[in-house]
């Protein structure tokens, strides 16, 4: 047996590139999202007080709405791509996404609202507005993803009008076993380091400090969290048809993920801030690889004890006319997507802030 | 309730909701363009401080469109599981398309412009307003062809095996005549809000400043903005009729019950003699009907459900006045059914017929959101043209509860006139999610329960309504400021505070 095996009923070459590229939409997604998760979560901690907030929320403030596109792109694309893995994953996991869009509105607003009054009440109240907003998607994707890697239990149902479709089985508690709980506080963990770091990246002076101190810490949390779900992970779990090679790649981009979150705490500790913020943005990256590797060929269902049509990558796809159309326009929309994203962090916001650049209140409020 | 009716009072709350922020986003991204243009090209210190007092009005707004978006995006998985796996192959990529093309162009330059006023030249900072405003517009190409997609399902075929509907032709679905009616129709709509936005801010300034003895300079700077924001209005209404026009005409024959609804025709016509009623029964100028929808003959809605009931889902050609075949996939559902042997009321009902015995939508909510809709709107464009009126030659209205009254009533006229157009467009459509192909009820997801969905359409209404409560603030308190001192723009050295930050 080659460890380059192709299962019996073969996903075509479209529906592998399908699942990679909703692969990477959310490597994107927590890339870039993900730490400004973590910069909302830290404002009121990194700023002690109005103007140090205020540095702590500007190094995002150009670019968290362009990061979030990532994640309704990831969501457009399954719904186009995998309408049925869209379909089932989003009505059973409702109540994990409602809280998801909670958070996601809070924050937004809190970005948008903060500055706009000039009153110490106003900004305190979305100063933790914008904290539990940016706290809760991370988690409930941390639990959501580990489920994934676990398989979560579907089967088949017959609906009111006779058709036959295949739903998640479980329940809401159900979501949040002990395992899965480690991803949510490892997502959490690992964002607040992620963002510590790059504030650490995108601030001077004191802010710059604490920042780096926190970071220090975090990364080491986040470490052991990283070191438990990849081992757990890897050991336990192996969905029916996961390829043997790729098996090998989770288990690889798994230790790499812990190796890169060592990387950071590393260099955090030398003061080399663009290096800890590449570790904990590569250690990232190798996380969401290590998932989807999981999701070959059964895109985080547990089909085993379904008795109904299996859904997978074959089955929850879209037909191939669609997917060649998709494919066009994503290669030519996603370069296109990444210049100006990286133009606009490279060249235009590429400066250090301080509490020096933060223009008075007058300025903001009343010019 | 029933699950399917919490679930449709939850996309209706947050889609209404969701588009109040819309049209504004669209129409002031290009207005705030255009105004941002204008100082480019002339210098004028006026139009700079135009830009940044609506521009700021315009992020307020903004920050709202975005995040009640997310919602919209995600809840036909939550709430239309069914709907989404039926559906996926053809309605899921303009929704991607839409993420991948207009939201990342829209945001990522929003984002640009409002940060980048010290860190870009003129020109280049100028150039990002315009592709946010290009962003928005692609966006509303996108999900209007995809609703439009629901009111009449070209393009796509019926896949027997996998039982859902596949895409046959992108290029049908973007020539869709209900699309190509209802874009124009949409962004006409936009900018009557945006103009009525502008024009009635910049008005209720001029009164108040004018008053408190304003340098004149600030003056004349609110008068041209009244003047833009009622020509566009203006233009924008007359745009909005053309278009409302030539969608009507479209409906009639893809939609037949939904404008049969909307006029209350309940006996049909084919002598060319079809009265239009202002309100219920109250007939008056016989023909007016036959003329407005372009033909002779005006079926009625029990005559179209009868056809209904009897064949499956019917479209109407108006030069012969005769039922015909829907469209490919329409007429793959309907006989389908046939070949089942399924009676089209047993599958818009479910198992329980008693409790939905139409094949026809809520009369009266299509007959009043229809006049609502179109009353409403020529209220406001009738207030451009007073707006105008007032501010002729050198003219400044004395300020008066009256005048503070009707600054407040212009900028809502249009956003009701929009909600009452959707909730027409939605409503109109019932029973159907995709007309004459799916039924909403089938459309729902099988595995939320009713708990849930009442559980998130309270907290949606509840966040909702303190939200707007908090931008209403925000927005009357920077009205209130009126037009900011004038402002240089620089480029800052890296110890300087920012032009701009949150």
């Amino acid at each position: 047996m080659t460890i380059f095996d192709i299962p019996a009923s073969a996903p075509s070459a479209l529906q592998v590139v399908w699942l990679l590229l909703v692969a990477v939409l959310w490597i994107g997604f927590f890339f870039l999202e993900g730490f400004d998760f973590g910069v909302g979560m830290l404002v009121p901690f990194l700023g002690k007080n109005d103007q140090g907030r205020r540095v702590v929320i500007n190094t995002v403030g150009p670019h968290w709405d362009g990061n979030e596109v990532w994640l309704l792109t990831a969501g457009g694309a399954m719904f186009a791509a995998f309408p049925g893995w869209y379909a089932t994953l989003f009505s059973g996991l409702y109540l994990p996404l409602f809280l998801v869009l909670l958070g996601l509105i809070l924050r937004g607003v809190a970005f948008e609202y903060r500055s706009k009054v000039d009153s110490k009440a106003w900004r305190t109240r979305w100063d933790w507005i914008l904290a539990i907003g940016s706290f809760i998607p991370p988690l409930v994707f941390g639990v959501g993803f580990a489920n994934f890697l676990k398989g979560l239990p579907v089967g088949p149902h017959t609906t009111a009008f006779g058709t036959e479709v295949t739903l998640y089985t479980g329940t809401f508690w159900g979501l949040f076993m002990p395992f899965c709980l480690i991803g949510g506080l490892l997502f959490v963990a690992l964002f607040l380091t992620h963002g510590a770091f790059f504030v650490g990246l995108k601030t001077r002076g004191e802010i710059h400090d604490r920042a780096q101190k926190f970071g220090g810490t975090l990364a080491l949390i986040t470490g052991v969290l990283a070191l438990a779900l990849v081992i757990w992970g890897n050991m336990a779990y192996s969905l029916p048809g996961q390829l043997s090679w790729l098996r090998l790649v989770a288990w690889i981009t798994g230790i790499v993920a812990i190796v890169c979150i060592a990387f950071a705490w590393f260099m955090n500790s030398k003061d080399r801030d663009g290096w800890a913020f590449i570790g904990t943005a590569l250690a990232t990256v190798m996380l969401v690889v290590m998932f989807f590797a999981h999701f070959y060929p059964g895109i985080g269902f547990d089909n085993s004890v379904n008795t109904g049509l299996p859904i997978d990558l074959t089955t929850a796809s879209s037909s191939p006319h669609t997917l060649t159309l998709m494919t066009i326009a994503a290669c030519i929309m996603v370069p296109i997507v990444l210049i100006y994203t990286v133009w606009s962090y490279f060249f235009v916001f590429r400066r250090r802030l301080d509490t020096k650049n933060i223009p008075s209140l007058d300025v903001t409020t009343a010019a | 309730m029933s699950p399917d009716t919490i679930a449709r009072w939850q996309f209706g709350i947050t889609t209404v909701y969701h588009f109040l922020f819309v049209p504004i986003t669209i129409s002031m991204s290009v207005l705030t363009a255009v105004l941002q243009s204008a100082w480019r090209k002339t210098g004028k210190d006026a139009y700079l401080r135009l830009t940044k007092f609506f521009g700021r009005l315009f992020l307020i707004n903004f920050a709202m469109g975005v995040v009640t978006g997310i919602v919209q995006e995600f809840q036909f998985g939550m709430n239309w599981s069914e709907y989404s796996r039926f559906v996926g192959d053809i309605f899921g990529a303009p929704l991607a398309l839409e993420a991948l093309i207009a939201f990342f162009l829209e945001s990522t330059f929003i984002g640009l412009w409002i940060f980048g006023w010290d860190r870009l030249s003129k020109g280049v900072h100028l150039a990002t307003i315009w592709l946010a405003a290009i962003g928005t517009f692609v966006s509303s190409i996108f999900i209007i062809a995809a609703n439009a997609w629901m009111q009449n399902p070209v393009g796509a075929v019926y896949d027997p095996a996998k039982g859902r509907a596949q895409l046959d032709s992108l290029l049908a679905v973007l020539a869709n005549p209900v699309f190509l009616t209802q874009w124009p129709h949409t962004i006409a709509a936009a900018f009557l809000t945006g103009g009525a936005f502008l024009a009635a801010i910049a008005l209720y300034l001029l009164v108040k400043k004018n008053k408190e003895g304003a340098p004149a300079a600030d003056l004349t700077a609110y008068r041209k903005a009244v003047k833009l924001g009622a020509w566009v209005l203006i233009v924008a209404g007359v745009g909005s009729v053309i278009t409302g026009d030539l969608l009507g005409k479209e409906m009639v024959q893809t939609q037949p019950t939904k404008m049969a609804a909307a006029e209350n025709i309940q006996e049909s016509f084919a002598d060319g003699q079809a009265p239009f009623q202002l309100l219920p029964g109250v007939d008056l100028f016989p023909g007016f009907l036959n003329w407005l929808y372009g033909t002779d003959h005006i079926q009625s809605v029990p005559d179209l459900e009868k056809q209904f009931l009897e064949n499956g889902y019917m479209q109407f050609n108006s030069s012969t006045g005769k039922p015909v075949e829907g469209n490919t996939l329409q007429t793959e559902f309907a006989s389908s059914l046939k070949d089942n042997n399924i009676s089209l009321i047993q599958l818009v009902c479910g198992t329980d017929p008693t409790a939905c015995p139409n094949a026809v939508p809520n009369q009266g909510v299509a007959f009043w959101s229809f006049r609502l809709m179109i009353g409403v709107g020529m209220l406001a464009v009738l207030g451009g043209i007073l707006m105008l009126i007032w501010t002729r030659k050198d003219k400044i209205p004395n300020p008066s509860a009256g005048m503070t009254l009707f600054a407040v009533l212009m900028p809502l006229l249009p956003l009701i006139a929009n909600s009452f157009g959707w909730i027409f467009t939605e409503m109109g459509r019932q029973p159907w999610i995709v007309n004459g192909v799916m039924p909403t009820l089938q459309g729902l997801s099988p595995s939320v329960g009713v708990g849930p969905v009442w559980f998130s359409v309270i907290v949606y209404t509840l966040l909702y309504g303190v939200l707007a409560v908090v931008e209403v603030k925000l927005l009357l308190k920077y009205i209130k400021l009126g037009l900011p001192d004038e402002v240089t723009v620089s480029v800052k050295e890296e110890a300087e505070p920012l032009s701009f930050a949150y």
